[in-house]
């Protein structure tokens, strides 16, 4: 019985999104949906980097090379699978069904890339993994645009337009709730410990070095959904999409919101989102922006927008012990 | 009558570095229960030893065996998992954490449930959380910090700040405590409290524990033997009577021209 208590309570803000969202999607069309759409894969890839970033404390600045990962994968399965129907389902189920095994394809081939990267290169500490996450984003670059099975520099084009309100909102939903479980167990105090003191951490037994491994591959994984729905959105899988200024666009948004808030993240992202659209003829000026939003932000809040705070830490005592039990005490 | 195993036998442990020997055949034994405090001036290398005790800094030379168990060579980690906790002499809290989580991370040992299960939040997870909560609580408790449960821990007077710190080393469920420093920064009497508290916890846990103090008296009254370190070398040991009254220690602590002012006689070689 309280198996099924706690199967039902896991699945249930998924069971919710999915009415809602299918709510919504209705409600949307044009230009608004597709910003919408954008703006929430950019929440997918902010939340996600702030797990390495603001939760372990690591400076990781290649998030678009899993992208890449996993873009590219889902990429290959879907276009090679694009005549095929599941037998027994109708034409649109049937693509929406390859479409989720593509993404998860794609994560879990950004997971292997992430562990790849992750063993060798998070025993430094730093500014030097900084550099190693920004040399693996331009390796996978360039063995993108040197590959005649990827399409090379101009990309994949033609893929079918997969991805709508529903998908981006289940992942960006999956992805949330993915951080903020994890930041409230054990796992994640680990975490936690490891930004707040790496030698303590290490001497009270937490294993650094693994958990920093682990932390990147649950990101890694994030960011290979993330590319997943970006390229099924435009249609078009090029390694255009996956060079550092996205790398850079990411960091922006988790340092803007706050390393170690969730809430700051998907704030920031869909913020910035947001005002980039409506900046468009200022295009070119993307990355002053950038480079000025953080100067007058360090100057002014270095802390980010919400420093570790949460949205939900403003909830009344005794909702919040009953949202999170881990926090809450022995009753 | 058989000798019970060492809870810590460290046998000529050596640390280099680079031209620098900090630490020079460094030997120690603690048994189940003992409370050992080791003292020296600036720059003896107590902390040298204690890094090289806790792994930190694997050793040049030398064996650390923990209850007859090599641990030399391995990972901080490990050797916190086989039963040596320690604090630092410059407060090394989680300072971003709560008062809980701080001895919740050091309670993370022996959890079951694994990365999958605490994102699926499994009936296994919770258990373990409420038994991490629960024991974290119980330390708590012990350092007498049941107030500050969820305070941050930066936001901590000092004297709690440092309570809290043994309170997490506590938690990782330790044979061998190593506290270093542990009174720096108090008056003499908070000191005092301390080291009542820290015998407390040695009869409560039944642990052995290894003190380094700066000042040397505190430490006579609450250790049962003492190790005296000058530049890596271990000049003195014995009971603190003994300690007090041998030269070596006192031309360390108080100079040659002490010595010579009161007629004392040092003895040439070691002691």
């Amino acid at each position: 019985m309280r198996a099924l208590l706690l199967f039902a309570q896991s699945i249930f803000p998924f069971l919710v999104g999915v009415i809602v969202l299918w709510l919504v999607s209705n409600g949307l069309s044009g230009t608004w949906a597709i910003i919408l759409m954008v703006a929430g894969i950019d929440v997918i890839l902010a939340v996600s980097l702030n797990v390495v970033n603001g939760f372990t404390g690591q400076f990781s600045i290649g998030h678009a090379g899993f992208m890449a990962v996993g873009a590219y994968t889902a990429t290959k399965i879907t276009m090679a699978l694009r005549d095929v129907q599941i037998a027994g389902l109708p034409v649109g189920v049937s693509d929406q069904v390859i479409f989720f095994f593509a993404l998860v394809a794609g994560m879990i081939a950004a997971a292997i890339a992430g562990l790849l990267v992750g063993i060798p290169s998070l025993r430094l500490r730093g500014d030097y993994l900084a550099i190693v996450t920004l040399g693996f984003n331009e390796i996978i670059r360039v063995i993108i645009e040197n590959t005649r099975f990827l399409g090379q520099a101009t990309g994949i084009s033609g893929l079918p337009p997969l991805t709508n309100v529903t998908w981006v909102g289940m992942g960006v939903l999956a992805t949330v709730v993915m951080a903020k479980r994890l930041v409230s167990s054990t796992h994640g105090r680990a975490l936690l410990a490891i930004r707040e003191d790496e030698v303590a951490a290490e001497a009270m037994g937490v294993d650094t070095t693994g958990y920093k491994v682990r932390a990147f591959v649950i990101a890694s994984a994030f960011a290979g959904l993330g590319g997943g729905l970006l390229v099924h959105l435009l249609q078009l899988c090029t390694p255009k999409s996956f060079t550092f200024i996205k790398s850079f666009e990411v960091v922006v948004m988790v340092v803007l919101g706050g390393l170690g808030s969730i809430t700051g993240s998907v704030i920031a992202a869909l913020g910035l989102r947001i005002a980039l659209e409506g900046l468009r003829e200022f295009a070119e000026y993307r990355m002053v922006l950038y480079a000025l939003l953080l100067i007058v932000l360090m100057l002014a809040r270095p802390t980010g927008l919400f420093g570790t705070k949460e949205i939900w830490d403003l909830l009344p005592k005794f909702l919040r012990r009953r949202a999170e039990p881990a926090a809450g005490g022995t009753p | 009558m058989t000798q019970p195993v060492p809870v810590l036998d460290a046998k000529k442990v050596n640390m280099q570095f680079g031209g620098l020997r900090a630490l020079a055949d460094f030997d120690l034994t603690l048994l189940p229960g003992e409370l050992v405090g080791m003292i020296g001036p600036n720059g003896a290398g107590k902390t040298t030893a204690f890094n090289a005790i806790t792994g930190v800094y694997p050793p040049s030379s030398g064996d650390v065996m923990l209850c007859g168990e090599r641990v030399n060579g391995q990972r901080p980690h490990q050797i916190c998992m086989k039963g040596i906790a320690r604090t630092f002499q410059n407060i090394r809290l989680f300072k971003q954490l709560s008062a809980i989580d701080n001895v919740r991370v050091a309670c993370h040992h022996g959890h079951k449930a694994g990365f999958a299960a605490s994102l699926l939040r499994t009936a296994a997870f919770l258990s373990d959380e409420e038994r991490i909560t629960k024991r974290a609580q119980e330390f708590l408790e012990v350092m007498g910090l049941s107030h500050r449960r969820d305070s941050l821990a930066r936001n901590l007077p000092y004297g709690e700040q440092r309570r809290l710190e043994i309170a997490r080393a506590l938690a990782t469920g330790p044979k061998l405590l190593c506290l270093d420093e542990p009174a720096a920064g108090m008056n003499a009497s908070e000191k005092v409290a301390l080291l009542e508290l820290i015998r407390k916890i040695r009869d409560l846990f039944s642990l052995a524990i290894l003190v380094i103090e700066h000042d040397m008296r505190v430490v006579m009254g609450v250790s049962e033997r003492l190790i005296v370190l000058d530049h890596g070398v271990t000049i003195s040991r014995g009971t603190p009577e003994q300690v007090r009254k041998d030269p070596k220690v006192i031309e360390a602590y108080l100079g040659d021209s002490y010595l010579e002012e009161k007629h004392i006689q040092v003895p040439v070689g070691g002691a």
